[in-house]
């Protein structure tokens, strides 16, 4: 393109307020005067200003200065005189008590005393003490009277003023030093110094102003055809918009669930409160298992009705009954099974599963993607309610190969390619294992979750029946803190609205 | 869980070979144990609660020996018999078991009895569930004169001196002076007796589940034999931690020497050592572990695990305490064969994938309000009364509260709107509109559930801005039932959350389904929000069921 027609595309280009602000370049380089004199605001004239910036018709400076305002009493005092003026103006030839002055100057007695004080020294009166302190005006103060103070020469000037600027600087600091008469605040002023484009730019007649924006009356009429329409600078910033969306954790779920429908296994649902009987002894969780004390779980003031089964359940506990199993030994207490808590795992939602199933249903997979509860004060590592992905393999022919197949499939769908099996123990799993998966940021193992084979004493009793029964509980709040960086975990569920607005959707 | 630490020379020595440091690590994490770290000479690892065997240096460098084929099958423990007594009296019911053991020619140093001690502390948390089910003394030998006694008695009318102490108290008196009498005094709820030792002259000798008595005094670096009891309410619990010390002191280099624990209608040796035998199926082991294991290859891995085999038989040391069903030794062959030597195998099982209805309904409601510009919330389920109830200007009986809760949210949420005005008072420095929403679970009393709480899933809606208004509210919930293909009408009702007058029950037919309106200032003040809201708050699963209908 010739530079003429460079020239020609920018004056197309330029925006409504950089077309009502260049003109006004010419005659002021400060912000606010440049907005006066276009008749816009400072924001609006500051976007334009560096739009045109951007453009590289001008550079802007900032420059800090110390301005010097009125203050309350500098206002009053520009309109009605200095205090110790009105005092004199009270004063007569004749000594007379203070009090009659102060009321006739109309000032306050703490004004009124200042005056007094300011006028002694400059030698405007004389004093006399007797029962009431007396005063009268002397020659000086009537010189004075009769002349412009400079106190108020200086207050009628065009505030705010820059301190530089003013000369008497003695004067100056005598009125900073008097109660709220001046104040100087330091001010970041926005200058302009244009370039040679600018100045051209400046100078040039702009033309009519070219079309803004296509209206459906230009469309019916046919009238764009005449129309030229301005060019947008496209590379600007505009301001941001949001949209509606789910919760991070909820992106993650459903991706999870996904996973699971597709390797064909079946979504379990259910209470988040539970009895103890469903949430732990039917899984054979000892009943005087640690994790079952007050603090790890979270129990109500409530009794659960139980299954007839919790019979079958106790025998189990006891002697192990049908299951060729010693069982735990001890006695099994109803008033401990009876107990209502929130659940400690998801693995109650397959036992119940594992309740409902008939051996004509098998081969079997079932999933969960649910919140589980654990008795913990809130930390930036800890909360007391976390999802867990819970999932079971019912299938006479299952066994350790599957398990470990079955999540390695998982996690490589989640992004990790190697899984790690480490024993374990679990009450209700024989096997159990440890499920680490290999971050390749960290470039280390990371610990996930739980998994095993459920114990004949589990499977026989609820399904009716010996059964290999794959089972794994695996934890999302550390998938999630990982995908998403966060410090802290109750971010999670801080549900911050600019969060919310900006996190990143989930990219699996 | 339990964790020991262990002294990385001593330990190389009782497993009798030295590895890299890297391949130890691995070793003692396959192992199924949790190694924490090993620094300066020390490795500190987690011990899993089946495995109380491996809570001493020595049961642990045993288990670990085996498993890196060292010294592997069962160990043989030779008991001699010492002739002695102990006589249980039918009065210790609430605690009626005892199983006791001496061993002789042993070397103690200062270091080795406080490994002793923490073993000893450390079995009696885990195996004896912290003393409950059983709890166990160690004593010189040199000053009890047997026969001994384990009887119950009168605390009130028993003098001892508990070792520590310098002064004689009543036993009645440990549960208020003693350190372990009083953190252990719960154990003992009802007791008007309490079980002891005495021996032949009438020394006490401890008080149970307390403390030792000063009289027979403590292990120090002279004793060379000990007397060792184990009492509890089970007897194979009891037995089995008094193989766990007897083994241990073993593998230090004692000779064991068994009892004769009279009963009132019986006479056991104890300890006995004879390992006990279980049926093993290799068909059974070979399915859940998906390998072809022959005999020979399954009492080999057998072996690594510290057991024996013979003849279709497992047999099983007697100190492990977890072996209740066959399936405790896939486990045991599945590590000495090694987690890390598993294939990854999906199997050819066609079964068909399944939503649960009502997650895939509610996943399209999340749709609508995505679409309709709402931020979707997920909100804690437990929240204080106050957040419920006081704030919203409502006081509703059938809050559900927690017995326990360590936090100061102690209380079931029973409805979302509480939590959504809780996140509009904590985001009023961001830009408004702020349109959230939240769909989640609610609870309630009722005493017909089963577990005496009723669940339900809900939806509730807030609209936050300067104009936000019902008619706003309105045309919201308009969408999603259009969305729906319901019709639905709006009845005024009284809400005390709400502005009167501007807020409606949805109702389809007879079944109320939720309601809308323009909160109330009062209750605006109360969460400290600025700008007017409206709600909505719907029974997303009645929706559910009326749209199956």
């Amino acid at each position: 393109m010739e530079t003429a027609d460079i020239f020609q595309s920018l004056i197309l280009k330029l925006h409504p307020l950089e077309r009502a602000v260049l003109p006004q370049l010419i005659a002021h380089d400060e912000l606010s005067k440049i907005a006066k004199a276009a008749k816009l605001d400072e924001t609006e004239t500051m976007r334009a200003l560096q739009w045109l910036e951007n453009k590289g018709a001008l550079h802007l400076q900032k420059q800090k200065k110390q301005l010097i305002f009125l203050g309350k009493n500098g206002t009053i005092y520009k309109k009605s005189g200095m205090p110790e003026k009105l005092f004199l103006g009270a004063l007569s030839d004749e000594f007379k008590g203070v009090n009659v002055i102060i009321k006739k100057s109309k000032l306050s007695r703490e004004e009124a005393t200042a005056a007094l004080g300011i006028l002694r020294k400059k030698n405007a009166l004389d004093l006399k003490k007797e029962q009431e302190l007396l005063v009268k005006i002397t020659l000086v103060g009537k010189t004075m009277l009769s002349e412009q103070f400079p106190e108020e020469k200086f207050l009628q000037q065009n505030f705010p003023v820059e301190l530089e600027k003013i000369e008497n600087k003695i004067l100056l600091d005598l009125l900073l030093k008097r109660k709220e008469l001046l104040k100087v605040e330091e001010k970041t002023e926005t200058h302009v110094a244009l370039t040679d484009l600018g100045r051209q730019l400046a100078e040039v007649d702009l033309g009519a102003e070219v079309t803004n924006r296509l209206t459906p009356k230009m469309l019916k009429e046919g009238s764009w055809k005449k129309q030229q329409f301005r060019a947008y600078d496209v590379e600007v910033n505009v301001p941001a918009i949001y949209g509606g969306r789910k919760h991070i954790e909820q992106q993650a779920i459903e991706y999870i669930k996904r996973i699971w429908l597709d390797l064909g296994f079946k979504e379990m649902t259910g209470n988040y409160v539970q009895s103890a009987f469903w949430d732990l002894d039917a899984l054979f969780v000892p009943q005087d298992h640690p994790a079952r004390e007050m603090q790890d779980t979270f129990y109500l003031n409530k009794k659960a009705q139980l299954p007839e089964m919790w019979k079958t359940i106790k025998k189990v506990h006891e002697t192990g009954e049908e299951t060729e199993s010693k069982g735990w030994g001890g006695e099994f207490k109803k008033e401990e099974t009876e107990q209502v808590l929130l659940r400690t795992h998801t693995t109650v939602l397959s036992a119940r599963t594992l309740a409902n199933l008939k051996k004509e249903d098998l081969p079997a997979k079932f999933f969960a993607v649910g919140k589980v509860f654990r008795n913990e004060a809130l930390d930036w590592k800890h909360l007391f309610e976390f999802y867990q992905i819970e999932g079971i393999v019912v299938d006479p022919q299952a066994n350790l190969q599957n398990l470990k197949g079955y999540l390695t499939q998982f996690y490589k769908k989640m992004g990790y390619s190697k899984v790690r099996m480490r024993p374990a123990h679990f009450p209700y799993t024989e096997p159990s294992l440890e499920v680490d998966v290999f971050h390749p940021g960290k470039q280390q193992w990371i610990e996930l979750g739980g998994a095993g084979i459920f114990r004949p004493e589990v499977v026989i009793p609820l399904l009716g029946f010996d059964c290999p029964v794959l089972a794994w509980g695996q934890g999302l709040a550390r998938i999630i803190g990982e995908y998403w960086n966060m410090q802290d975990i109750r971010d999670l569920y801080k549900n911050d609205v600019k969060q919310l607005r900006e996190w990143k959707v989930f990219l699996r | 869980m339990p964790t020991i630490t262990l002294n990385k020379n001593e330990f190389e020595k009782l497993v009798g070979k030295e590895l890299p440091l890297e391949e130890l690590k691995d070793r003692i994490s396959m192992l199924g144990t949790d190694l924490e770290k090993i620094e300066n000479n020390e490795i500190h690892v987690e011990i899993f609660p089946n495995r109380p065997d491996m809570l001493s240096e020595q049961g642990f460098a045993r288990a670990f020996s085996s498993f890196i084929g060292v010294k592997t099958g069962l160990r043989q423990y030779e008991v001699k018999k010492s002739g002695l007594k102990v006589i249980v009296d039918s009065s210790v019911t609430m605690r009626p078991y005892t199983a006791c053991a001496i061993v002789k020619n042993l070397q103690f140093t200062d270091e080795r009895i406080k490994e002793i001690m923490q073993a000893q502390e450390k079995l009696a948390t885990t195996h004896g569930r912290n003393r409950k089910k059983s709890a166990y003394g160690i004593y010189p030998l040199k000053s009890i004169n047997f026969p001994v006694k384990y009887t119950a008695k009168d605390p009130a009318k028993v003098m001892f001196q508990p070792l520590g102490f310098t002064y004689k108290i009543k036993a009645s008196e440990v549960e208020e002076l003693h350190p372990a009498g009083r953190k252990y005094k719960p154990l003992t709820e009802g007791w008007k007796e309490y079980p002891f030792f005495i021996d032949s002259k009438e020394n006490v000798m401890c008080m149970l589940p307390y403390t030792n008595s000063h009289d027979t005094g403590k292990v120090s670096a002279d004793t060379t034999e000990v007397f060792i009891e184990c009492t509890g309410t089970d007897l194979i619990n009891v037995q089995t931690a008094l193989h766990m010390f007897v083994t241990l002191f073993a593998d230090m280099g004692g000779e064991i020497y068994s009892l004769e624990v009279q009963y009132p209608d019986k006479t056991i040796t104890t300890p006995d050592l004879t390992p006990r035998r279980k049926k093993i199926d290799l068909s059974y082991v070979n399915k859940r572990l998906g390998l072809q294991l022959t005999e020979k290859e399954v009492q080999q891995l057998l072996e690594r695990m510290g057991f024996g085999y013979g003849a279709g038989e497992a047999l099983i040391p007697a100190y492990r305490a977890d072996i209740l069903h066959q399936v405790d030794f896939v486990e045991d062959i599945a590590i000495a064969y090694g987690y890390e030597n598993f294939k990854e195998e999906i199997p050819n099982v066609a079964t068909i994938g399944e939503e649960a209805a009502l997650e895939t309904f509610l996943t399209k409601i999340r749709d609508i309000f995505v679409g309709l510009s709402f931020l979707e919330v997920k909100n804690y389920h437990l929240m204080t009364v106050e957040d419920l109830n006081i704030k919203m200007n409502l006081q509703m009986d059938t809050v559900v509260p927690l017995r326990n809760a360590l936090g100061e949210h102690n209380h079931l949420r029973n409805s979302l709107v509480p939590s959504l005005l809780k996140n509009l008072s904590e985001n009023q420095h961001h830009e408004y509109p702020q349109s959230l929403f939240e769909i989640g679970r609610v609870f309630t009393s009722h005493k017909d559930a089963e577990t005496g709480v009723e669940e339900k899933e809900k939806l509730a809606l807030v609209l936050a801005h300067e104009k936000s208004d019902f008619t706003e509210a309105k045309q919201t919930v308009d969408v999603l039932f259009k969305a729906l293909g319901m019709k639905v009408n709006v009845k005024e009702i009284d809400h005390r959350s709400c502005i009167p007058g501007r807020v409606g029950e949805i109702v389809v037919g007879e079944e109320v389904l939720g309601f809308l309106g323009e909160v109330h200032p009062q209750v605006l003040n109360n969460w400290n929000v600025e700008v007017p809201v409206v709600i909505a708050e719907i029974e997303v699963e009645k929706v559910f069921a009326l749209l199956r209908t």
